[in-house]
């Protein structure tokens, strides 16, 4: 699935200009703590979060993290966005919550990342 | 004090304790202060330990294994401490990290050392911290941990990785 696919089904907004759109997202990762993210994480993924600090970018220096969904419609400081943009880390924003952004990225063939533990 | 040591499968147990107890003079070592509360620069530390391995062409899985130690350590300092230090020593075969706080200290050890047990307060819960994964994932993460601590103490936390 392209990064394009997952804008469009979430009817989300694309923090990041600069990003390809073209890029293939291969899974997804949903959680709302970050020390549930590193240890279980397996492989390169997408995630999705209600997390707006920075360190929700630190992150992506720790582990292979494909782009961010920000659920909920909560919108990140113009920092966070600059930080995502040094490192071409594509962010989105959605209106919808973390149990349906899931949901909806699942129906339409979004595995689950592998995880461990 | 309380202590608390793992090593994980297959470690030259001996060896690693004599290193510890005697550690030779590091190839290279990255030195880095840390501040109570700072979650604005929160992790620049470990993120600049783990460029500085991958730059040394140590592996992917194994700079991940040392990131995500690293980084769960560097957390610690910020979300429960007075502020401390982070020491990567590299050598040849291994990165010797020693984190070290200005207290107040880990008032159970084992209780901290259990998976979902958590002393964070809201606003450490709000960043997304204080899931109780902190130590057990720098366990899992590590080749050999080492923590000494006591409620009213300066802790001192070692993690050894191989690469």
């Amino acid at each position: 699935m392209k990064l394009k696919d997952i804008l469009e089904a979430l009817e989300g907004e694309l923090l990041t200009p600069n990003a390809d759109l073209e890029q293939e997202i291969s899974c997804a990762f949903g959680s709302d703590l970050i020390s549930d993210i590193l240890h279980c994480t397996k492989e390169a993924t997408l995630l999705l979060t209600g997390l707006t600090n920075p360190q929700i970018i630190r992150l992506s220096d720790m582990i292979d993290v494909l782009g961010i969904v920000f659920v909920r419609g909560k919108r990140p400081a113009d920092e966070l966005i600059e930080m995502a943009e040094e490192r071409d880390l594509p962010l989105i924003l959605t209106k919808f919550t973390l149990y349906k952004t899931s949901g909806i990225l699942y129906n339409v063939g979004l595995r689950s990342c592998k995880i461990d533990g | 004090m309380a202590e608390h040591w793992h090593f994980s499968e297959g470690i030259d147990e001996a060896e690693a304790r004599e290193f510890l107890a005697n550690p030779p003079e590091p190839e290279m070592t990255h030195h880095l202060g840390i501040e109570a509360r700072d979650f604005v620069n929160g992790g620049k530390a470990s993120a600049d330990i783990k460029l500085l391995l991958k730059r040394l062409g140590v592996d992917s899985k194994i700079l991940r294994r040392v990131a995500i130690a690293s980084y769960e350590a560097e957390i610690n300092i910020i979300a429960h401490s007075h502020g401390g230090t982070i020491s990567a020593n590299i050598y040849g075969d291994r990165v010797y990290i020693i984190l070290l706080d200005r207290g107040p200290g880990v008032e159970n050890l084992e209780k901290a050392m259990t998976p979902g047990w958590s002393t964070a307060d809201d606003q450490v819960r709000e960043m997304g911290f204080g899931a109780g994964l902190g130590l057990p994932n720098i366990q899992k993460n590590s080749d050999v941990m080492h923590i000494v601590s006591a409620k009213g103490q300066n802790t001192r936390l070692e993690v050894l990785v191989y690469f």
